[in-house]
């Protein structure tokens, strides 16, 4: 329960090149061209609770995005530093910093970003933040390195939300940690399954089913107030919410017509009404980027397969079409990339489509539940190893990838939480 | 219970049938005696009659040998339809509960863990609609079950391979 250790994976160049042309567009400059940046311990920051630097670097580094260099020595954000030595050591940038402790007891937190080359200032942040907000602001300082080197707004300071289950002990809980696994804390905590969680749009709220009333029932809770309300208790099962784009609504899957059917409701749980109409399974419904349409798994056509179709109804078009087995469908923030479970010569495999043309690439095996980052670069899902269930991390291009394992029982179920003000 | 009552009946009518059978002369009409015959005291030996109580008979639904204790149906692989091994147990529950409306039973279908987690919830409830539609068949108001799933969520027997998941493939009558 404590931690969750971070294991980096060495970087895997997978199969289907084709198929890594089309993503790689969308990744240019990343991955296959780590940018090099040294990191400087920042001056005074044993007065912090956690060391700033090493935060920022870790993060840095588990992006696979850039290669870090450890520049051995501490550099103040007040100091005059001899750009060309970084440069001529290899690093395209440098990030420095200080910390000091305000009279208030607060921590006052500077760093710069120097580019190296043009041996100019790339960018700088100086907050104010209590003791107990030393990650946030670490994460927040790496979040804004990772934005000005690659043109990209970064995670890290993002959070997560999973399952984190003892079968055997009863103990089910909801945890929201950061998105690298520190920081647990735990919104929900039953003796029954939990499953499904979704973070609502604007990050105040999760979505998810409960079985306490020894069937599946949809909540949706308030993380800062905790207070809870059903969604949907309708005959039969309820489960498989997911936000629309503007929060205001959840796409559910009720089985109470006698096949599971996918319907719409106001997220205060008025106004349901049904949306699609088939005589099998038509469940896992997650809205488009631009809120217009609903990708759904449906058994209409045999096995499962992917289906998109319009918010307000009408005809569903197929989107899978290889493998007897494609399901568990998300949509990157930019409505991009489709990333989905495919279970392909048994096993079952994380796969990402690029929309537009159809390529497909295979990031991960052994996978399940996938979840974007909300910045669409990574994914993460649920993997089993060893017995027990994991969450790991993988670039869309295929090449980074991380795990997060905990010591005792599974985790399982990331639902990745959206960017925060 | 009923026989001893019709049988105090009888006695009682040869009672009262022996109580006007004195000599009656022709052509004469009886004069009509209203009375309610005062109750005698009873003998002393009929505290030797014993008046019978009905026990509680035990609902079938408790006994653990009856056959309403199996309440388990169980699926082949992939498959969404009752097995023959499992048309008894909804036939013996069908009769129990169309002979005792006042029970209500959720369905609880169950899968392995093999696949997605939502879509084993979807596969759980095919397999408690499977369940929920024979009874129907049988007689079972809708308004007596609930069809519901637990997908992979509960399974009855953990780790891997095929005895495991077959354990699993199962949907439960649980009573209300």
């Amino acid at each position: 329960m404590k931690k969750l250790h971070t294991l980096l994976f060495s970087a895997t160049l997978l199969a289907g090149t084709a198929a890594h042309a089309q993503l790689s567009v969308e990744i240019a400059g990343v991955g296959s061209n780590q940018i090099p940046v040294a990191v400087a311990a920042f001056a005074n920051e044993s007065v912090a609770p956690e060391q700033v630097s090493a935060i920022i670097r870790a993060d840095l580094e588990r992006s696979g995005v850039f290669k870090v260099i450890d520049a051995r020595q501490t550099i103040s954000d007040s100091a005059s530093i001899d750009l060309a030595a970084f440069k001529a050591s290899g690093a395209d940038a440098l990030v420095v910093g200080s910390v000091e402790k305000t009279p208030d007891g607060r921590l006052q937190v500077r760093y710069k970003l120097m580019d190296t080359v043009k041996q100019s200032q790339l960018s700088q942040l100086n907050d104010a933040v209590a003791t107990r907000f030393t990650r946030l602001e670490a994460h927040k300082i790496a979040d804004d390195v990772y934005e000005k080197l690659t043109g990209v707004r970064g995670i890290f300071s993002t959070r997560i939300a999973y399952v984190k289950e003892n079968r055997a002990a009863r103990d089910y809980q909801l945890v929201v940690a950061d998105a690298d696994g520190e920081g647990e804390q735990i919104a929900a905590h039953g003796k029954e399954p939990i499953i499904s969680p979704a973070w609502s749009p604007d990050g105040t709220r999760v979505a998810y089913v409960s079985f306490e009333l020894r069937k599946p029932v949809i909540y949706v809770q308030n993380l800062v107030t905790g207070q809870r309300t059903v969604v949907a208790n309708e005959k039969g099962s309820n489960s498989a919410p997911a936000w629309s784009p503007d929060g205001s609504k959840l796409a559910l899957s009720l089985s109470k017509t006698g096949n599971t059917q996918i319907y719409i409701v106001n997220a205060d749980g008025s106004g349901l009404r049904r949306l699609s109409n088939s005589n099998g399974i038509d469940t896992e419904p997650q809205f488009s980027a631009d809120g217009q349409s609903v990708y759904f798994t449906s058994d209409r056509s045999g096995g499962p397969q992917i289906y998109k179709m319009g918010v307000n109804g009408g005809q569903a078009t197929r989107v899978t079409f290889k493998g007897n087995y494609n399901i568990s469908p998300r949509v990157s923030s930019d409505g991009k990339t489709l990333a989905w479970i495919s279970q392909r010569e048994g096993g079952f495999s994380l796969y990402a489509m690029d929309l537009a043309s159809g390529q497909e690439q295979r990031l991960a095996d052994g996978a399940s539940e996938p979840s974007f980052s909300p910045n669409g670069k990574y994914i993460m899902y649920a993997t089993k190893g060893g017995g027990r269930v994991a969450l790991a991390v993988v670039s869309v291009d295929g090449r980074v990838k991380q795990r997060l394992t905990t010591r005792a029982g599974n985790i399982r179920e990331p639902s990745w939480g959206p960017f925060m003000k | 219970m009923r026989n001893i009552k019709s049988v105090a009946l009888i006695a009682v009518a040869a009672a009262v049938l022996s109580a006007c059978s004195s000599p009656v002369k022709l052509q004469e009409t009886p004069p009509v005696v209203e009375k309610t015959p005062t109750p005698t005291a009873p003998p002393a030996d009929t505290t030797r009659d014993i008046r019978p109580v009905e026990t509680g008979s035990v609902d079938p639904l408790n006994d653990p040998k009856g056959v309403l204790a199996n309440r388990s149906v169980y699926f082949d692989f992939d498959s969404y339809v009752v097995r023959d091994d499992g048309k008894p147990v909804v036939e013996n529950h069908s009769a129990y509960l169309t002979k005792n409306k006042q029970r209500h039973i959720l369905i609880q279908g169950n899968t392995d863990d093999r696949g997605g987690t939502e879509y084993n919830l979807a596969l759980g409830q095919k397999r408690a609609e499977a369940v929920r539609k024979s009874m129907a068949a049988l007689g079972v108001t809708d308004s007596q079950m609930e069809a519901v799933s637990l997908g992979e969520e509960k399974p009855k027997a953990t780790g891997t391979g095929e005895s495991v998941w077959a354990e699993n493939r199962r949907a439960d009558i649980v009573y209300q």
